[in-house]
């Protein structure tokens, strides 16, 4: 049960034809607008090729005629359920350009947001995988707490998805007098929801049985192809830039890298990149709690360095962070004006969806549902 | 015994009018009620309100659905085979409620007093599976015909544990009568099925089968009206919605319409084989006729509701799982149920 099958037909006895289906672009379960070509034997899957471009809006060309502040927002649309871990790389690149060091007291906001996010982009992956296997209520208790991370996001920013809330040099606003409570409000309450959702989806003996040994992703598979963050940690490879190559002030923190252990079925299954996901959120909470003991009290003029008109000096430059979906990393070339001359991302679900269809041969079209949910794309961020 | 209307106009056709009327009465407001207790039930569940706004905390909502149901095209696909099409919702409806027929509300009302109502329950509610079949081939779209593969598999699978179910309560009773069948449940809940029936005492050691009886039962009527966990033929995030996607205005409500009316059959026959149907639990005490229909209605409504609390709890199970289930546990268990049960009705 659940094992990869093999399809040996003899087309000769019966006349037979496998069904090619068009899953998608308006398809409940393929997150957005996702076309996948599918090719059936029964209810087995045999083939999927991938369509993708259907929310394409030439976000590299773009960016080539746009001055860097502007550049921020269109960042914020790539990855639209982390906006704020989206801002990161490019702001951070830009600021290396430039020459900045900003002050230690942005850098813990960034911090704090940034955990903030992954845990809000972890809770909605979460939830829709688990609404992918049919259980429609954690969806609503995760979407529920997120909420209050939305909220908090707002009264910092003023936006509720998108925030072009990490400027150039610093922040668009100084962070709300409530700020520590709220961030402990809702780690506490993340925790709590946490362990009802485990009860209630993640320990369930019928999702168990749903995820486990469907979608295997060997180690070294994941890595030829270029996967990365959940992803690739499912298939046991402790890869997590915040610890290998620590940007920002990552150095400071105490917490686990999450690797799947094949505990319910075998290494780099959908029930392990899931496990891990769940895990990630808790070490998000622990640094965000790290962050907040630690962060300096004294009021900080959050736009003292952010300069009036952004002019990068000739040079180029790869700046990546970890992202709750993985590596993403952005290339710029600036040719000494306003605009930069070449931008290219390096965009974390475009490149964990490619192996969407190395690991989805020769299961059923519900487990297809899973494994895609299992890799958690979105699609703004693989069309750009 | 017998039938009320049948003592009230004689044996006429006015009077097989009323009867074939009467439980429609009972399915129209039974289903406006079940929807509302869907979208309640589904909102206490999940922490929220649920509709507020239609009539007094939302109670007018169904009514509200059922009028935006009428309102709305009805949509028949490009080269999709319009009879069959078309027919497809009725059949599914007209096997669900001729169920009904068979089903005893009260000792004083059951539309027709079948010597062998289980048998035609049994076989006139798997009439569904037509409907589903031929809706899903003739909507001419690839995701109708998976679901439509899906509930036929599902529903041989889940028939043949049903049906010893209903073989091992049917020699337990030694009819296949409804009416005979609660009769010997009578006096107090501890004769009823689930206790073990109205054998002496010493049938406590076969209680644990009858128990098991119940729950495969329990789990195969979720099967069979395609409930979570076992919406697979209609499993939204997979194919869509199954055999139905392409329906919509009132064919669409008709399916709705037919699965809540099974639901019910189904939350009925459990009632009937298991906790003594139309009987009080109290013996003699609270057993008129009148409220004899309360009994019963309660008593299935409260399998509605477990139906209605499992589908927002649970995940969905995939296809060979179910088959697992069914075939390598409930069915073996099943049986062993059965020689027990046969055992204690030659023994008592």
């Amino acid at each position: 049960m659940g094992q990869r099958k093999t399809i040996e037909i003899d087309y000769g006895a019966v006349d037979t034809d496998r069904m090619r289906l068009n899953m998608g672009p308006q398809h409940p379960s393929t997150h957005g607008v996702l076309r996948l070509e599918v090719e059936l034997e029964g209810e087995i899957v045999t083939e999927v090729v991938p369509h993708i471009g259907y929310l394409h809006r030439c976000f590299e060309k773009t960016c080539e005629f746009m001055t860097y502040p502007q550049v921020i927002p269109y960042v914020d649309r790539l990855d639209y359920i982390s906006s704020m871990n989206n801002e990161w790389p490019f702001v951070m690149g830009v600021e290396k350009l430039l020459g900045i060091q900003i002050p230690e007291k942005i850098e813990y906001i960034r911090v704090i947001l940034a955990e903030l996010n992954r845990i809000a982009n972890h809770q909605i992956a979460v939830a829709t995988f688990g609404m992918d296997s049919g259980a429609f209520t954690p969806f609503l208790y995760l979407f529920r707490d997120r909420e209050m991370i939305l909220d908090l996001f707002e009264k910092c920013s003023g936006g509720r998805l998108l925030y072009n809330y990490f400027w150039v040099g610093g922040l668009q606003h100084d962070i709300p007098p409530t700020f520590k409570e709220d961030c402990l409000a809702i780690i506490k309450k993340v925790r709590e929801t946490n362990a009802e959702v485990n009860n209630l989806l993640i320990k369930n003996k019928i999702f168990i049985e749903r995820i486990t040994n469907i979608g295997i992703l060997p180690a070294d598979v994941a890595i030829n192809f270029g996967c990365s963050g959940p992803v690739l940690r499912g298939s046991g490879v402790p890869y997590d830039l915040r610890k290998d190559e620590p940007y920002s002030i990552y150095d400071r923190f105490d917490f686990n890298v999450i690797v799947g252990e094949g505990a319910m079925g075998t290494l780099g299954d959908c029930w392990d990149r899931n496990i891990v996901r769940v895990n990630e959120m808790e070490e998000s909470c622990k640094i965000i709690e790290q962050a907040i003991a630690q962060m300096p009290d004294e009021a900080v003029d959050v736009r003292a360095l952010v300069p009036k008109r952004v002019k990068t000096p000739k040079g180029e430059i790869y700046c990546k962070t970890e992202n709750p979906k993985g590596e993403l990393g952005f290339y710029i070339v600036s040719d000494g004006s306003t605009q930069p001359y070449r931008m290219r991302t390096r965009a974390t679900s475009f490149i964990n969806l490619s192996v969407l269809p190395e690991i989805s041969k020769g299961y059923m079209i519900s487990d297809l549902i899973m494994i895609l949910g299992s890799i958690d794309i979105v699609l703004g961020e693989v069309d750009r | 015994m017998g039938n009320f209307v049948y003592d009230l106009l004689g044996n006429n056709l006015l009077a097989y009018i009323v009867v074939a009327i009467v439980p429609l009465l009972w399915v129209l407001p039974y289903a406006l009620i079940a929807i509302l207790g869907e979208l309640k039930i589904a909102s206490w569940v999940q922490d929220r309100l649920g509709p507020m706004r239609t009539g007094w905390k939302g109670v007018l909502q169904p009514l509200a659905e059922v009028i935006k149901l009428l309102q709305k095209e009805d949509i028949t696909p490009a080269n999709a085979n319009k009879p069959l099409f078309n027919l497809a919702p009725f059949i599914m409806f007209t096997g669900a409620y001729a169920t009904y027929a068979a089903i005893p509300f009260s000792s004083k009302f059951i539309a027709a007093d079948l010597n062998i109502g289980l048998y035609y329950i049994f076989s006139i509610s798997a009439f569904a599976i037509i409907g589903i079949v031929m809706g899903g081939w003739a909507s001419n779209n690839k995701y109708s015909v998976l679901g439509a593969l899906r509930a036929v598999s599902q529903m041989i699978s889940y028939e043949i544990p049903i049906a010893v179910t209903l073989l091992a309560i049917a020699a337990y009773s030694g009819s296949l009568d409804m009416q005979e069948i609660i009769r010997q449940q009578g006096g107090g809940f501890w004769n009823w099925n689930l206790f073990g029936g109205n054998a002496p005492y010493w049938k406590i050691i076969f209680i644990p089968f009858f128990v098991g009886l119940f729950v495969i039962y329990f789990v195969g009527s979720l099967a069979e009206t395609n409930r979570v966990p076992f919406d697979i033929p209609e499993g939204e995030s997979e194919i869509i919605a199954g055999y139905h996607t392409e329906y919509s205005g009132m064919k669409f409500a008709m399916f709705f319409f037919a699965e809540y009316a099974s639901m019910f059959t189904v939350s009925a026959i459990i009632t009937i084989l298991f906790l003594g149907g139309w009987q009080s639990p109290f013996g003699d005490f609270l057993n008129h006729p009148l409220l004899q229909v309360f009994w019963f209605i309660a008593k299935a409504m409260s399998f509605i509701f477990i139906q209605i609390w499992l589908r927002w709890t649970l995940p969905r199970l995939r296809v060979d799982q179910l088959m697992h289930i069914s075939w390598k546990v409930m069915l073996p268990i099943s049986l062993v149920c059965f020689f027990a049960v046969a055992i204690l009705a030659m023994l008592k």
